[in-house]
């Protein structure tokens, strides 16, 4: 394969690991965020951190592997992002630990006061992290100012602007639409019906962080808009993610509430494809001197790598979704809690 | 302090924390196959229980492999941004097959290990048990390529960066970084198997520890008493084996050292001058002095060690220049304290295992409280593995070749010392990210300082508990249950038989 395709087909496919991460950590996250409104009980408070008990750790490595690919395919860039976000990213390793912990922690020990503690750790584990993912995707898109050789000398302040925060808030309503939209599928009775009231919140207030975002991004982001008119198919994400949009509420209206669900994941699929499509192929874009941008040409790592990595995905990512798929068929239906719930 | 000395700081803490609890799950991992092989294979109930509360402990101890790993895979690009710029094609490489290979076998099916027993069957639990202990190897194996890469580099080369059909400069020279040009000489450059091997027998070593120590604590409180003596015995077996396998292993590992980084085993031993080399069992170096004080050493032991000749020469740290040198006080201790605790292992197990055979074990009840704490020592073995290994390496990150001439000394330039091609390797100063600055770096590491502080408190917290808890036999456990009054009496026959010459197993 020539440099130039290895270095799209990198692109792709740190988009699928993206787009996976997203879509089947970002349940995990949703539930988190719901954790401290909607379960009532102790009961349902274990209910809740055991329907993401088994999944939520493979899930995350979703997020491991994109870190691992982005360095071996795109050191430049890595680089530049882990170091320019520093103070962010570090945040969000304290909010991943924090989230994987209180999980293994909470229901260990039977005193309240224990638990309430590991509950608010659980919530604010994942409500932080969701809400970063959002400001980095804002920040992304944005663009960052860049030196000659790719660095970002500013500090987390600067990435603290409207846009990024708005994409957080965006990321939090739609994680947590599509957290409670998993939890309903685990669950029944009286914790269920809570859940239906918080699933049309979250979907009413996503509508309308939707909404704002679009028009601030056509507006604040002439680049991306320049980026679709080039690529008119990439509008395609646009109407996916609009029908997917659209779909949740009437799915849920009929009571289909799986249908819903796996709208809510094609909404999340189409969402990573905007973004890519917006980026292309820029993976750090410099605002303040186009040529300084980090794109998938200068920040790729040698043909040959590339060429073995493609072949280490090839061989592993068939593995990695067939014994995925045997997981989740495994712990299917309602959770319940048994000897070695957590 | 800067923020090259504060990102040191940051990743020897975090990556010493992390590596308490990879040894544990590696090494555990294998006491688990085999606690569930030997409950298919002989159908008692006692196995199952064991390996169901074993599970439990393995699950606490894997969260919090898991918590902290992702710090350590984040940590290049945040720290060590020109590091990732100059090897990310080969090191990347690595770190990504390890989550490709490893993570997701070990992470999914630790699923199935942990929250699957009424899920699936006793053979699929098996094999899961089985993928999660193989995912927990291989994630050694990606890691230790990569680190080994960096100690001593092979099948890549070292070219000058093009952006945009343009040499990018830097200071007036241009840009470097290193490119993979033969992946299987990368993979199994010098170090690997050796660094490989002696990892694994670490962990080994400090799983079959740490089952020991409580089941130790169970047989001195004479509570689980069937159980802890199963766990124990299976335990020693590993730790014996795995502790004469660690003297040897790391004898080669010693050899590979010598031979491409020579300054890293000058500092290990304080060896000075060029020359005839003893092997010193106890001593202070003195870098000012350039001599051992307090040496208590064997003559020509070193010289004997690489060379099976106690005159043969070997190089000294004055073949090197101040500058290339290793801190000379932290590779000499930890080297020697790790040595030290690998023949403490030895002397210990090999002196139960024969009070084993003799069926006097259990009877020592002083030999038992010595294994409730000696849990603590592998801990340290393997930490201060690393220490050697890391510090050892130092001032380089990536480490530059060392050349050798036909008489077995090292290359030198017309300064009578080393002269490292530095555009081969890289300095550990001239690593760190451009941009990050010092006070972003002390609050990281005051953060992490604290959550790690607090989660090692909680996890001994929780950890006791469990352990004063100890094992539930299962509803369909307990000894005869299905198999009826007449199976129970044949399997207390046979099991009293096994354990002739012990007076306690009859209580039992
Ligand atoms: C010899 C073994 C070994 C060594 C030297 C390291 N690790 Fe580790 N790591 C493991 C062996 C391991 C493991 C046994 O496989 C763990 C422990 C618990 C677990 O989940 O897997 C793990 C967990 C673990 C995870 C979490 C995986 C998950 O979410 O399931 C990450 C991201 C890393 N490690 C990354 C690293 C990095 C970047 C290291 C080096 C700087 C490192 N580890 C050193
Ligand atoms: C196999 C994975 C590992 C890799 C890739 C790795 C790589 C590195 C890197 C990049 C640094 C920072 C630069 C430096 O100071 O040298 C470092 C330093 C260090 N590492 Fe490792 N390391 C690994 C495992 C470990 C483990 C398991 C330990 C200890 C338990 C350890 C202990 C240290 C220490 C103490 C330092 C600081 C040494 C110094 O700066 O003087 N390392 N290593
Ligand atoms: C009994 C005699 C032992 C000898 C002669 C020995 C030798 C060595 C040597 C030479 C190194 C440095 C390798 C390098 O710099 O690349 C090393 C590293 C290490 N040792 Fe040992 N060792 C012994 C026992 C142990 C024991 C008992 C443990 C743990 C339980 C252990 C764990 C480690 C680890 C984790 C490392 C760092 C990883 C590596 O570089 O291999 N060693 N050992």
């Amino acid at each position: 394969m020539s440099y130039e395709a290895l270095s799209v087909t990198w692109f792709l496919l740190l988009g699928v690991l993206l787009a996976g991460y997203a879509v089947l950590d970002g349940f995990d996250l949703g539930v988190g965020i719901l954790h401290p409104f909607v379960p009532k009980t102790d009961h349902e408070r274990r209910l809740s951190m055991n329907s993401i008990g088994p999944l939520w750790d493979g899930n995350e490595v979703w997020l491991v592997t994109f870190g691992g690919a982005l360095f071996a395919a795109f050191p430049h860039a890595y680089a530049t992002v882990f170091s320019g976000f520093y103070t962010a990213f570090m945040l969000l390793l304290l909010a991943l630990i924090s989230r994987a912990v209180s999980l293994e922690f909470r229901s260990k020990v039977q005193s309240p006061g224990w638990r309430r503690f590991w509950d608010w750790a659980f919530f604010a584990g994942s409500a932080l992290a969701t809400l970063l993912f959002g400001v980095a995707t804002g920040n992304a898109m944005l663009g960052i100012p860049l030196d000659a050789e790719g660095n970002f000398h500013g500090t987390v302040l600067d990435q603290l602007t409207p846009y990024p925060i708005l994409v957080g808030l965006l990321t939090l309503t739609l994680f947590a639409m599509h957290g409670g939209l998993f939890l309903y599928l685990k669950t029944e009775g009286e914790f269920q019906k809570r859940l239906r009231d918080w699933m049309w919140r979250s979907w009413g207030l996503f509508l309308v962080l939707f909404m704002f975002t679009t028009v601030a991004t056509i507006l604040w982001i002439p680049r991306a808009t320049a980026n679709f008119e080039q690529h008119p198919w990439a509008a395609g994400f646009a109407l996916v993610a609009m029908l997917a949009v659209a779909n949740i509420p009437r799915s849920l209206y009929n009571g289909g509430t799986g249908q819903a669900f796996a709208s809510s994941c094609v909404l999340i699929l189409s969402l990573v494809g905007l973004f890519g499509a917006a980026l292309f192929p820029n993976l750090v874009t410099a605002s303040n001197e186009v040529a300084h941008s980090v794109t998938i040409w200068n920040g790729a790592s040698s043909q040959k790598t590339l060429w073995i990595m493609l072949i280490i995905a090839m061989i592993g990512m068939p593995f990695v979704l067939t014994y995925s798929a045997v997981i989740y068929w495994a712990f299917r239906g309602k959770t319940k809690i048994g000897e070695h719930s957590y | 302090m800067d923020a090259v000395f504060l990102s040191r700081l940051q990743f020897a803490l975090t990556i010493a924390f992390h590596y308490i609890f990879p040894p544990l799950t590696i090494g555990m991992g294998v006491v688990l196959v085999w606690l569930e092989g030997s409950h298919l294979r002989t159908g008692k109930a006692i196995y199952d229980t064991a390996a169901r509360f074993w599970t439990k402990i393995f699950a606490l101890n894997f969260a919090i492999g898991v918590a902290t790993g992702i710090v350590m895979e984040f940590q290049f690009g945040t720290n060590w941004a020109t590091y990732s710029r100059f090897v990310g094609d080969v090191f990347g490489s690595a770190l990504a097959a390890e989550g490709i290979f490893a993570f997701f076998l070990e992470s999914g099916f630790l699923a199935v290990l942990v929250f699957g027993w009424d899920r699936v069957g006793p053979r699929m639990h098996f094999f899961s048990t089985l993928m999660v202990a193989l995912g927990s190897i291989f994630s050694s194996v990606w890691i230790v390529v990569a680190n080994s890469w960096q100690q001593t580099p092979a099948g890549h080369h070292i070219v000058p960066v093009i952006r945009d059909g343009v040499e990018v400069m830097k200071d007036g020279a241009p840009l470097m970084r290193a490119e993979i040009v033969d992946f299987w000489a990368m993979v199994f450059n010098p170090s690997t198997v050796h660094r490989l091997v002696h990892v694994w027998i670490g962990a080994f070593i400090m799983g079959a520890f740490f089952v020991m120590s409580i089941s130790a604590w169970y047989l001195l409180k004479r509570r689980h008493e069937e159980f802890a003596r199963r766990s124990f015995d299976g335990a020693l077996v590993l730790a014996t084996v795995a502790s004469l396998a660690a003297l040897v292993s790391g004898h080669f590992q010693a050899d590979s050292v010598y031979e491409h980084q020579p300054a890293k085993m000058a500092a290990f031993e304080g060896h000075f001058e060029t020359g005839p080399a003893d092997m010193s069992l106890f001593g202070i170096p003195d870098a000012e002095s350039e001599t051992v004080r307090m040496n208590i050493a064997v003559p020509g032991g070193l010289s004997m060690l690489l060379f099976q000749d106690p005159n043969a020469t070997v190089v000294g740290l004055d073949r090197f220049r101040e500058e290339d040198r290793p801190p000379l006080g932290p590779s000499f201790a930890s080297y020697h304290v790790m040595i030290s605790l690998g023949m403490l292992f030895i002397g210990l197990t090999l002196l139960s295992s024969f009070l084993r055979w003799r069926g006097k074990l259990y009877e020592q009840r002083w030999l038992l409280w010595v294994f409730v704490f000696a849990v603590i020592l592998p801990v340290v073995s393997n930490e201060l593995g690393w220490v050697a290994a890391e510090v050892g390496r130092q001032p380089w990150i990536v480490h530059p070749p060392v050349e050798w001439t036909a008489n077995g000394d090292v290359v030198v330039g017309p300064s009578g010392v080393v002269e490292y091609d530095e555009t081969l390797g890289l300095r550990t100063l001239d690593a760190v990210s451009p941009t990050v600055r010092a006070s972003q770096v002390l609050g990281s590491i005051i953060g992490f300082g604290l959550i790690y502080l607090g989660l090692a408190a909680v996890w001994v917290f929780v950890l006791d508990r469990k352990i004063k808890h100890g094992p539930t036999p299962h509803e369909d456990s307990g000894s005869g249950g299905p198999k009826g009054l007449l199976g129970a009496v044949k399997e207390r026959a046979s099991e009293s038989g096994r354990m002739t010459g012990n007076p306690q197993s009859a209580e039992s």
